[in-house]
């Protein structure tokens, strides 16, 4: 079995380089399609301040994009290297859209994206816009099949285990693609980019305002973000709701967790606004809406939402199933023609995953005592109270953006963007807001999913690859190192562009032009 | 599974045909920038030498790479066990290209933000090793695949890894990394010697004859060493090539001479190395007579040709295991399901073109010299 230090830096290791990684992208997702709406308004009315606008929101996208992109490029390499045995037991399905991701979308934001900043000048208005979006369109068709992938491992839908080739297969790609949990997360997952987006240029558009400098450029820029962030903060909600409601149906243990509910509740259950645990690590005291969280999570008023402990019993009974599959497969494998076996293991492969579960406590699976059975159904339960803070944290900041954007939305209408500077300086300080509630977000995704890597399917400590203690020291200490540093190099350059503001030249230090020249003149390249 | 229009062995075959394509496409349109890096402290000498170099890459070089993250990818798509295998068992290799291509992106993007020159000089070391070292560790890996990697699978096909980083730095395995380099330096120099002007091209030229010889010589070398000297694996049982993709399910034997065997069986293959060594000789004797096309040409045939040659003397392994030789990995028995493999064929033959052309187009919008000029003209350049 693999060294559970080792599984536990691999953890880290994925954690943090995911979480690192996922600081740029929903600004990439978000700031493109700003970028390309600011660019329809430049080449629809010809007014240069908005191609000003378009030029300079792109060199700040252009900071963020290549963080992204240093950072992706670990993501794709890291399940083979850290992952080994879920790269193995899983790659038949979830392979194959981290491919189309590749083939559809990330060819074209990459290919497309130099012509972005090198094109001004070589192409045609028209020519330029088609190019911005086509960047927008790749990096949201990125995040699509990037949820595919993810949606599967919460809800592994449309493949099975084959015990030939001792690994899950697909059976049905559209199901795959089709997966209820990866289609609600990715209008979720995009709209949070989006919120991201425009929270950044509202934010800061309201400082150069509360400064008093660039103001076309920043009453022009929020208007475009009010209204866009709106729409988006309504969706992220509404769509998170939907998660909330497909993740009833297939996690209910993590939506157990997330509320804290050791027992069923009466359907409808009440909503948790908030809980102190005790002793026990159980809540002592809470405060609760009547109806409303069985509401959401089951579009009903008769259902009953299931508590911790009785789906700990529940797992229980699928360990002692699953535990029958794998004997059935250890009779295959010692006779593959033994179609007795085959049958029987036909019969109760969806529970193979729990049996997989003992491996904690024992190798041979099939001698698992009813102790060691009771100990792997208590694994199935997430970090409660990790879960319970995030995901509270994250709806707040929700549910702040609709306000927020509303409040700016009605401003941007009666045309009231200057005035009162108390409003602005709210602006500027909701800043790193949407950053707390998308990395929040996947906390309660991953971290709720637990002890599963794909749930039901693969325990997390099961999958990890063997390796040494000291290759993770080594690998963490320099991801960590390299990814500080070059997060402080970011983030000094973003606020130095934003400090010195559109203009047209971004080298900095470097003398100004001596006569005013327009962003993209004339530049006879050839 | 009788609904799949193309039976197993097809789509398993087209698939190892495709990797190789997507692992040429990386090295052909990747390897111009890995190339660029290299060079870019000793071709460039001067900041606005530098800045021609990076400018000339940049506008394409993100998607160029793209080809390394699609071949990631396909391998983990394609060949499950076999990403699974190599990548985590070479994982200091691994994670020593990983931290040199983080370096990129951000030098391309931050190294001119600042004027500066100590935060200059620091990015253009960076860029150097996001050039060199995947460059020199790409071949290394390949190299040890014709020696095998020390792993073991179990009977549940979970991979254990018996050796580590240093074991892989055997005398084959750098020059396999030695002809990486050189091969990927030539590239990059038929590119800058094309779109640049005056000295700079010219120090291009020299280095990038140099590169085109060094990777005729190391590449002969390494044929000679891996055809003759080392020992090679053979499947010895009979593979079934429609069966479920199980690696324990044959027996290989590692014995002097095998990895000449399908030169044996087809003799053809032989034009495969010839080529190669054709291409590097146009690109050399291309830089000497300033042409501008010839050397692009003929660096990108070299490029295929060494690595179609690996493949098919490698064929059918895709990883041998050099501690129990009976687990190695072949395009037979490690590849995705025959369901996958075709769905994934259908999606790469419809998109496959459809990337080539706005690719091309790219190019093309960008073709020409890059000049100081040009450079300073722009408000995004790098």
């Amino acid at each position: 079995m693999v060294d559970p230090l080792v599984v536990d830096l691999s953890r880290i290791q994925f954690a943090a380089t995911a979480m690192y990684h996922f600081l740029f992208v929903p600004l990439t997702i978000g700031l493109s399609f700003i970028m390309a709406i600011m660019e329809s308004v430049y080449v629809m009315t010809g007014r240069q301040v908005w191609r000003k606008a378009t030029i300079f929101w792109g060199t700040l996208f252009g900071i963020n994009f290549a963080m992204g992109v240093a950072t992706g490029i670990v993501m794709e390499f890291q399940f083979g290297m850290n992952w080994s045995y879920y790269s193995h037991y899983v790659g038949d399905v979830f392979g194959a859209p981290l491919a189309m991701e590749g083939l559809m979308a990330f060819f074209l934001e990459a290919t497309l994206i130099g012509l972005f900043f090198f094109g001004w000048d070589r192409l045609k208005p028209v020519t330029h816009l088609i190019v911005t979006w086509a960047v927008a369109f790749g990096a949201n068709f990125s995040a699509l099949w990037i949820l595919v992938a993810n949606g599967w491992m919460q809800n592994p839908v449309g493949a099975r285990f084959n015990p030939d080739t001792m690994r899950m297969e697909i059976t049905n790609f559209m199901e795959v693609v089709f997966n209820s949990v990866a289609q609600a997360k990715f209008v979720h997952t995009v709209s949070a980019g989006y919120v991201c987006g425009a929270v950044f240029v509202l934010g800061v558009s309201a400082f150069y305002l509360l400064r008093g400098r660039h103001i076309e450029l920043a009453k022009r820029s929020i208007v475009v973000a009010a209204s866009f962030g709106l729409a988006s903060a309504l969706s992220v909600v509404v769509l998170g709701d939907e998660s909330g409601y497909v993740a009833t149906e297939h996690q209910k243990m993590k939506i157990a967790a997330m509320e804290a509910m050791y027992h069923t509740e009466p359907a409808p259950a009440g909503l948790t606004l908030f809980a102190i645990p005790g002793a026990d690590g159980r809540p002592e005291f809470e405060v609760k809406i009547p109806w409303v969280l069985g509401i959401i999570t089951t579009r009903s008023f008769d259902r009953d939402l299931p508590g911790i402990t009785e789906l700990t019993e529940h797992a229980a009974l699928r360990i002692a199933n699953g535990i029958e599959a794998y004997k059935s497969l250890q009779a295959i494998k010692a006779d593959p023609e033994d179609l007795v076996a085959r049958a029987e293991f036909d019969k109760r492969q969806q529970d193979l995953g729990y049996a997989l579960l003992v491996k904690k406590y024992r190798p041979d699976v099939e001698n698992a005592t009813g102790e060691e059975i009771t100990q792997a159904a208590l694994d199935t339960v997430p970090d409660v109270w990790p879960l319970f803070w995030s995901f509270r944290i994250m709806v707040a900041c929700g549910l702040f953006f609709i306000g927020f954007f509303a409040l700016w939305f009605y401003r941007s209408a009666v045309r009231k963007i200057e005035k009162p500077r108390w409003l602005l300086w709210v602006a500027v300080a909701a800043l790193p807001l949407p950053w707390i509630a998308i990395e929040l977000g996947w906390l309660v995704a991953e971290y709720g999913r637990q002890p599963w890597v794909v749930e039901g399917v693969l325990p997390t400590f099961y999958a990890a690859s063997g390796l040494k203690v000291s290759d993770l020291v080594i690998s963490l200490t320099f991801f960590v190192a390299l990814y500080t540093a070059l997060i402080v190099v970011e983030l000094f350059l973003m606020v130095k562009t934003i400090k010195a503001g559109p203009s047209d030249r971004f080298s900095f230090g470097e003398p100004p032009p001596s006569a005013p020249v327009e962003p993209v003149t004339a530049v006879k390249a050839g | 599974m009788s609904s799949i229009p193309l039976d197993y062995e097809a789509v398993r075959l087209i698939w190892w045909a495709l990797l190789g394509i997507l692992l040429i496409g990386f090295a052909i349109m990747g390897g111009r920038d890995l190339g660029i890096g290299t060079l870019l402290p000793f071709v460039a000498r001067t900041d606005e030498e530098r800045r021609i170099l990076l400018n000339l890459a940049g506008p394409t070089w993100e998607g160029n790479q793209v080809w390394l993250i699609l071949g990631g990818a396909a391998i983990f798509a394609a060949f499950p066990p076999l990403y699974a295998v190599s990548f985590s068992g070479f994982y200091v290799a691994m994670i020593a290209i990983l931290l040199a291509l983080i370096l990129r992106p951000v030098g391309f993007k931050y190294r001119s933000k600042l004027a500066d020159p100590r935060w200059r000089a620091t990015w253009d070391w960076a860029l150097f090793i996001g050039g060199f070292v995947p460059s020199l560790v790409f071949g290394v890996a390949v190299g040890n695949l014709f020696l095998g990697a020390p792993f073991r699978l179990d009977d549940t096909l979970r991979t254990t890894y018996e050796g580590n980083f240093f074991l892989l730095l055997t005398p084959f395995a750098l020059l396999a990394g030695l002809v990486s380099l050189a091969m990927l330096v030539t590239q990059g120099a038929t590119v800058i010697a094309a779109r640049t002007e005056g000295e700079m091209a010219e120090r291009a030229r020299n280095y990038g004859r140099w590169a085109a010889l060094a990777t005729i010589v190391l590449f002969a070398l390494g044929g000679v060493f891996a055809l003759y000297v080392l020992n090679g694996y053979r499947v010895t049982s009979v593979q079934d090539v429609f069966g479920p993709s199980n690696p324990l399910n044959k027996t290989v034997v590692f014995e002097a001479g095998a990895w000449r065997a399908n030169y044996g069986l087809f003799p053809w293959m032989f034009a495969i190395p010839l080529l190669s060594i054709v291409g590097s000789f146009i690109a050399w004797w291309g830089l000497g007579a300033r042409a501008r096309l010839a050397p692009i040409l003929g660096s990108s045939v070299a490029i295929f040709g060494i690595i179609t040659t690996a493949g098919l003397t490698l064929f059918p392994f895709l990883l041998p295991s050099s501690v129990d030789p009976n687990v190695s990995l072949t395009l037979w028995d490690s590849s995705s399901s025959h369901l996958t493999l075709f769905t994934m064929l259908v999606a790469t033959v419809f998109f496959l073109p459809i990337i080539l052309l706005y690719t091309a187009w790219v190019f093309r919008v960008m073709r020409g010299p890059v000049t100081a000029e040009s450079v300073d003209n722009n408000p995004n350049a790098y």
